[in-house]
């Protein structure tokens, strides 16, 4: 009775489990099926799932009028180069705070948090005006420094929690036996926290990888990454959703790859300490 | 650590790219199938010119329009060319944005321009942008509906026919419906139409004192008539509908007549795309009889910043791709069909077009009864047809735009639609200082 009751409880939890993981990836299987319809049938009423006549001419005519390669590079070098960088920063900060904190470490951290909740636009102009100056328009470096700065209030808070699980008598253990500040960061903490430093730079790479605001007014021609690469394929002119279909398909599948090969340590990333 | 210092110092030069290449161009262009086109034979360019190299950055229109405001208000110099419309262009010259176009060369023909499209180009006599394709709006209809109705579409209709026909060509049950027209809010989206369609019934957005005339007459006979239109022939869901909507209803077979962009023409009459292709007439947009017709003017672009450092260069290719031999090109490589319409009189003169183009004398006609410069029946104190040529009239316009798309699906009436945007339009007008 007891066993019945179980499996159908587990019924019940899989099929809702399933539901969830089914609309929410709805829309991802949507555009991919899109992409192999022609521009007719990607917006004929009613809707086609998959008896359409298959095609792959959108992918063809995409990789005809764009460089994908200069966009997705552009794209690894700015979300894995952001994200890199802001570990550098992230690291010793939270370090601080989570060994050593002060008055106002509580008061920093929600600081830190609450620039997130300014709308990027409104500081469009004298960020624009600055990268203008200091020749940063259209870089890579520029756009490295720009996410770094946006996504090191989450890295920071990622860290911090995983920090603070780490008994701090171990650090201070290392410290009697002679490690100074950097050996005990670089050989005590950080391998500890490896599983936590993972899904930070997987989460931050994937949030670097889908920033559209700042890498699309940012870039022009050299740095634009597979943001821009998207942008180019809508038109208010003119059908474009198969085209459209097949350029997204194409930009989110090196991040839906890994972040399928990385799933263990993104779940692990998006229910743990401060983004539970 | 010096050579680690070398290495990240080369790694930082190389995340910077090549940009210091003296004659590189970077033009910033919107995706249509013209600007494709031209992206395409730009290499014909490049030949002749091997000084030159171009780098695109394509966008969606909303897109490119912020990221090029951005960029030439903040004098940043990412692009050497932009696409820009007809609204834009007098604002910018004004603000001195804008790099006279005084070398397009002796061949260049400028009086072979469209009268109305280059006016609206033309400040003092000196041409800021170059026309690459220009648009008015027009009537597309069913011909085998009107004709198992027993009507006949004439050449120049009035809205009483276009409503009447449309009311007697609506079966809901088969989801064929009298008229499509967009309902989606913004400036450029249900205001483009609304404004123009207004501009037919005798109304516009200001008077001479710039106050807002939504409190007018010819304004409310203008919504009530949209909007009874599109309750009784329009289709469902149509405050979400744009150009693009409304081309996949028409082309499926869903629409007896669209009012729109005259470039819909093509895509409506190409076998391929269209379910009706063999069954689409044209007609010139609807009036009421006072004078002006409901159809607009717009065309793209193309034009220099004017602290751009390659002007010269920027002008060589501006001139190559606004010619009369960029539009030989693309007929010789592409066929008549895909030559970008509405800039040039000589286009309209060619019988090879013509023959191709079974829409290009109403094109022709749509664009030639739109005047910028008299866009309305009383006097007003701005240009543009379907827009008024002040910075503000973006955010105003589409504020307007979301109270008449509020009208249209059914959330507010129509009078509370018009006051609503009689209030907010001379607000804004009485903050930007045209309201003493």
């Amino acid at each position: 009775m007891a066993r019945a009751a179980t499996n159908r409880h587990k019924l019940v939890v899989t099929l809702i489990a399933w539901t969830v993981g089914i609309v929410i990836f709805f829309p991802i299987l949507w555009t991919a099926l899109t992409s192999f319809k022609t521009e007719a049938e990607a917006v004929a009423t009613p809707p086609t799932f998959l008896a359409f006549h298959w095609t792959l001419e959108n992918y063809s005519e995409v990789q005809q009028r764009s460089d994908y390669f200069l966009h997705f590079w552009n794209s690894v070098v700015i979300s894995v180069g952001s994200t890199l960088l802001g570990l550098l920063v992230a690291v010793p900060a939270a370090w601080s705070m989570a060994f050593v904190p002060g008055k106002r470490t509580r008061d920093v951290l929600m600081w830190m948090l609450s620039t997130k909740m300014l709308p990027p636009v409104g500081v469009l102009i004298p960020i624009y005006l600055l990268f203008r100056d200091f020749g940063l328009l259209d870089s890579r470096v520029g756009l490295v420094i720009v996410l770094t700065l946006i996504n090191l209030p989450i890295i920071v808070w990622m860290l911090f929690t995983y920090f603070r699980e780490i008994p701090g008598e171990i650090l201070e253990a290392s410290r009697m036996d002679g490690a100074g500040l950097r050996d005990e960061i670089l050989f005590v903490l950080l391998p500890m926290a490896v599983p936590g430093i993972a899904s930070t730079l997987l989460l931050n790479i994937i949030l670097a990888w889908n920033e559209a605001f700042w890498t699309l007014n940012l870039s022009a021609s050299q740095s634009a990454p597979l943001t821009a690469f998207i942008a180019s394929y809508s038109s208010p002119e003119g059908l474009f959703y198969a085209k459209l279909s097949a350029a997204s398909t194409m930009a989110v599948a090196p991040i839906l790859v890994l972040g399928w090969f990385s799933q263990k340590q993104l779940v692990r990333g998006l229910t743990f300490g401060a983004v539970k | 650590m010096k050579r680690a210092l070398s290495l990240i110092g080369a790694a930082v030069a190389a995340f910077l790219g090549s940009s210091a290449q003296a004659e590189t161009l970077s033009i910033a262009t919107v995706n249509n199938g013209d600007m494709i086109r031209m992206q395409k034979l730009s290499e014909h360019f490049t030949k002749a010119h091997p000084d030159i190299t171009l780098n695109w950055v394509t966008l969606e229109e909303n897109v490119l329009r912020q990221r090029v405001t951005t960029d030439i208000a903040a004098k940043g110099g990412q692009y050497d060319i932009l696409t820009i419309g007809t609204y834009e262009v007098p604002i910018w010259t004004k603000q001195k944005w804008l790099m006279p176009l005084t070398k397009l060369g002796a061949n260049y023909d400028v009086e072979d321009l469209l009268p109305s499209i280059r006016s609206g180009l033309t400040t003092d006599g000196t041409l800021y942008a170059a026309p690459f394709y220009g648009e008015s709006s027009m009537v597309m209809y069913r011909k085998d509906l009107f004709e198992k109705a027993g009507l006949t579409m004439p050449e120049a209709p009035t809205w009483a026919f276009v409503s009447d026909a449309a009311r007697k060509l609506t079966d809901k049950k088969a989801e064929v419906y009298g008229i499509c027209l967009r309902g989606k809010a913004g400036w450029g989206e249900n205001m483009a139409f609304l404004s123009a369609m207004a501009n037919s019934f005798g109304a516009s957005w200001f008077d001479m004192q710039w106050k807002p005339q939504f409190n007018t007459d010819p304004w409310k006979q203008t919504l009530t008539t949209y909007l009874g239109l599109m309750k009784d022939a329009g289709p469902p869901g149509a405050s979400s509908n744009g150009f693009n909507e409304n081309l996949a209803l028409f082309q499926s077979g869903k629409c007896a007549m669209w009012i729109d962009a005259t470039v819909a023409a093509s895509f409506v009459s190409n076998p391929a795309q269209s379910k009706v292709a063999d069954k689409v007439g044209y007609a010139l947009a609807p009036d009421t009889g006072l004078g002006k017709r409901s159809n607009w003017l717009w065309a793209w672009n193309l034009a220099i910043p004017a602290s751009s450092k390659k002007g010269d260069a920027a002008q060589a290719f501006i001139s190559w791709a606004t010619s009369k031999d960029y539009l030989d090109l693309v007929a010789k490589e592409e066929g008549w069909a895909n030559v970008p319409p509405g800039t040039r009189s000589s286009l309209y003169a060619n019988p090879e077009y013509r023959k191709t183009a079974p829409f290009a004398d109403l094109t022709l006609k749509s664009i030639q009864a739109a005047d910028p410069q008299h866009p309305t029946v009383q006097p007003v104190p701005y240009t543009g047809v379907q827009f008024v040529a002040i910075p503000e009239f973006q955010g105003i316009g589409t504020a307007v735009g979301q109270a008449f798309s509020a009208a249209l699906a059914g959330q507010t009436t129509a009078d509370q639609a018009l006051q609503t945007a009689q209030t907010l339009a001379t607000r804004e007008m009485t903050k930007a200082g045209y309201i003493k």
